[in-house]
This record gives C-alpha cells, structure tokens and sequence, in this order.
C-alpha cells in the first residue's frame, strides 16, 4: 500500500516550485518586451514604394552600363538623413533599359564599371559580372540586384523603395 | 605595523584564506605556454581599464565618432598612448587568447575533469572575438565601416531567418546611427560584462582543479 507521503510534495518542494513558477513568470514578461526593444529597428519596413526620375534618358551611352548617383531622405531612427546611392543603367535601344544596384551580391561592396575588362568589377573578393550583371567570376552567389526601370517621356525612372 | 593591520583586516575580513588559495596553490613544474592564461588575463584588465578612459572623449554617432577619435589622437595629452593600447591590445588579446586556447589543445588539458574549463574557455574566445568586431566599426573611418558592412553581412547568408538577422545586427538595412550605438552598446556593456562573469568562473575552475601536468611521451 502506498503511504499518503508519497503523493504530498513537501512544504519545501511547494514553495521551491510556486518561486520558481513565479520567476519564470516574470523573466518571460520581462525578457518578451526586451527582446522586441532589442529587433524593434528591423521589424520596421522600408514600406512605400516610388518612382524617381533619375536623368534624360539621352545620358546613358547605348550599350554601355552608365552609373547614376542619385539620393534621397530616409527615416532613420529619431532622424532623417540623406542616403547616397548610385546604380547603372544599361539601354540598347533608348526604350528598354535595365537598371543594377551597385551593391556587390557577395557581401555588399561597391561595384564600379570596368570598361576595359567589360565587366563589373568588386574590390573585396575579386566578383566579376557581365554586363548584364551575371556573375562571371569570384565569389557572389547570385546577378546583381535589378531595379524597376522604365523610359518615359525620355525620362530614366526607378521604382525605389523606403 | 603592516602586519597588524593586515590581522585586523583579516579578523574581521577572512580573506587571507582566499589570498593562500589562489596564490599558494600547487602547481606542477611547467613551460612558458602556461602563462598565457594570465597574459589573456591581463590584457582583459587593460583593455577595460584603456577603453573606460576612451569613453570619457569618444561619442558614438555618425557625426562626432570620427572626429571624437581624431581628438583623442592629437589633442588629448596622451590621448595616443590610451588609444593605441586599447587598439594594439585588442589584437593581441585575440592572438594571445587564440595562443591560449591552442596550447590547452595541445596539451589535451581540456580533458577531465577540466571540460568547463574548456567550455567556459571556448565562450571567451568567441566573446574576445565579438569584442574586436563591434569594437572595429567605433572609429567610423572608411575601413571601419566598410569592413563592417562586409562582416555583417555574412550573417545575412543564414537561410530563411539571415535577412532579418542583418536587420536586428545593424538596426536597420543600412550601417546608421542605429548600428553605431547598438555595436557601441554592445563592446561596452553587454560582452565585457559577459566576459568577466566568464573570467570569474574560468579562474574559480582553474583554482579549483589546479593546473594540470605536461603531458609525458609514454603516456
Ligand atoms: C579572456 C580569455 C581567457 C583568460 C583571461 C583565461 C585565463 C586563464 C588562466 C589565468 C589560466 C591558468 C593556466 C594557464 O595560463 O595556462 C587558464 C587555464 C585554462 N584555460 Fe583559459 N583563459 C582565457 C581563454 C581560454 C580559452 C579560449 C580556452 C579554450 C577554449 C581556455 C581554456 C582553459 C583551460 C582548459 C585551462 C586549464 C589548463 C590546465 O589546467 O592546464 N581558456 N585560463
Ligand atoms: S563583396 Fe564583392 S566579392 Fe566579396
């Protein structure tokens, strides 16, 4: 027959277990909000997406990737601060134009335009893209980023974003 | 009259106890690699003391950290000497650190019953590391922040949650204030105070299982 002990825990196992109940408790009520204070910059999005008119669409040489530098206002924290980018527009025809971030896809350097190896070229790591931004060689995992672009009205635009 | 005072501290205090433990302790005859614990130890100590003192000229945003710098560089009286331990010193404390870590290795002294030792080893060699990354990009030079917009995003090449990693890293998608203040939170709070809670533990554990003995050819 089993004692009626067996089934009781004792005065000190119930107070043990209600403080380390209620400690759970309040680490989880504490620790939560913190966690959200800690990520809270990347849970905001970028969010509204726009088109800019980067330059007449006449400044891009046909055939030849050409970089445009542009910037623009971006929320940052409590701030507003202006954000320099360039990106390169290639276009054979005037009409169709594609439009790379010079952001290398490797590990984010800047790629620049090497007209006389024909290539984009990353200072970091040695990448190589064509120019049509495919990878040629080193080690970038993927093409450069594309953006949104179109020609109107002689216009270069890009939908940019954030 | 040194030696009364110190027997009435101690009466009162204990702590020769603790003074004989530590320093009167047994330990097997051994080479010069055994010192790079304490040479990791001691380059701990100076890099809190060099990078306390920084802080009272160094501000961390966009705006002021680079010229901040360049202030403790040539105005500060001796503003070079306190910049340039703290900068040497954290290579070295990798080095030394890495050094430390290698001859434990070797030595197979990472084996019973020293394998928290070992673990607790392992934490302050990633937090020694963490320290020299965030501590690179304060300076807010090309170099700093380049090589930071490079090291952060190797953790955005983790499948599926690497994207929102890099965001919570750097606060944001690009290198701002925001990263700036997170990285100088970080290398000045969070990972040494990590890596001294870690030191009090490593050294307990060290006086507590003692040194251990070269290993021998026939064993
Ligand atoms: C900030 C970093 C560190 C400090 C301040 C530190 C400090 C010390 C000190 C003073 C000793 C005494 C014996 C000796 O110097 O060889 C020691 C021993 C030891 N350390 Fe460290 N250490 C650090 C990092 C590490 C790392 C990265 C490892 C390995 C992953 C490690 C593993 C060990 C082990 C296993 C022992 C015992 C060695 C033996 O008994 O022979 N430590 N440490
Ligand atoms: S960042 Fe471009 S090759 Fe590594």
């Amino acid at each position: 027959m089993t004692k009626k002990s067996d089934y009781m825990i004792s005065r000190r196992g119930f107070v043990g277990g209600i403080v380390g109940l209620i400690g759970a408790i309040m680490s989880t009520v504490i620790g939560l909000p913190v966690v959200g204070y800690v990520v809270s910059p990347a849970l905001k999005k970028g969010g509204r997406e726009e088109w800019l008119t980067l330059a007449p669409a006449s400044a891009a040489e046909p055939g030849v990737p050409t970089p445009f530098t542009f910037s623009r206002m971006k929320e940052v924290g409590w701030r507003r601060v202006r954000i320099n980018r360039t990106v390169y527009a290639i276009t054979n025809d005037g009409e169709n134009v594609t439009v790379f971030s010079d952001a290398c896809t490797h590990l984010s350097c800047k790629v620049h335009w090497d007209a006389e190896r024909n290539a984009f070229v990353c200072p970091c790591h040695n990448g190589v893209f064509d120019k049509e931004g495919n990878v040629v060689s080193g080690p970038p995992p993927r093409p450069l980023d594309r953006f949104e672009a179109k020609i109107e009205n002689d216009q270069l635009m890009i939908l940019v974003e954030g | 009259m040194t030696t009364r005072v110190i027997d009435w501290l101690d009466e009162r205090m204990g702590l020769l106890v603790v003074w004989n433990t530590i320093f009167d302790r047994k330990v097997p005859k051994v080479n010069w690699w055994y010192t790079l614990g304490s040479a990791s130890l001691f380059l701990a100590i100076m890099q809190a003391v060099t990078g306390i003192f920084l802080t009272i000229y160094y501000i961390p945003t966009p705006e002021e950290a680079y010229s901040s710098v360049e202030y403790i560089m040539s105005d500060v009286a001796f503003g070079w000497l306190i910049r340039g331990m703290h900068h040497w010193g954290a290579t070295l404390m990798v080095a030394i650190v890495f050094l430390h870590l290698l001859r434990v290795f070797y030595y197979g002294a990472y084996k019973y019953p020293r394998e928290v030792t070992w673990v607790t080893g392992v934490f302050l060699f990633l937090v020694t590391m963490g320290l020299g990354f965030t501590g690179y990009l304060l300076p807010w030079n090309q170099r700093a922040y380049w090589a930071t917009a490079v090291g952060s995003s190797i953790v955005g090449t983790v499948p599926v949650v690497g994207d929102f990693l890099l965001r919570v890293l750097r606060g944001g998608d690009d290198l701002t204030i925001l990263t700036l203040s997170r990285f100088f939170g970080v290398h000045i709070w969070f990972l040494p105070g990590m890596l001294f809670i870690l030191i009090g533990i490593h050294l307990y554990l060290v006086v507590r299982n003692g040194i251990s003995n070269m290993p021998k050819s026939d064993e």
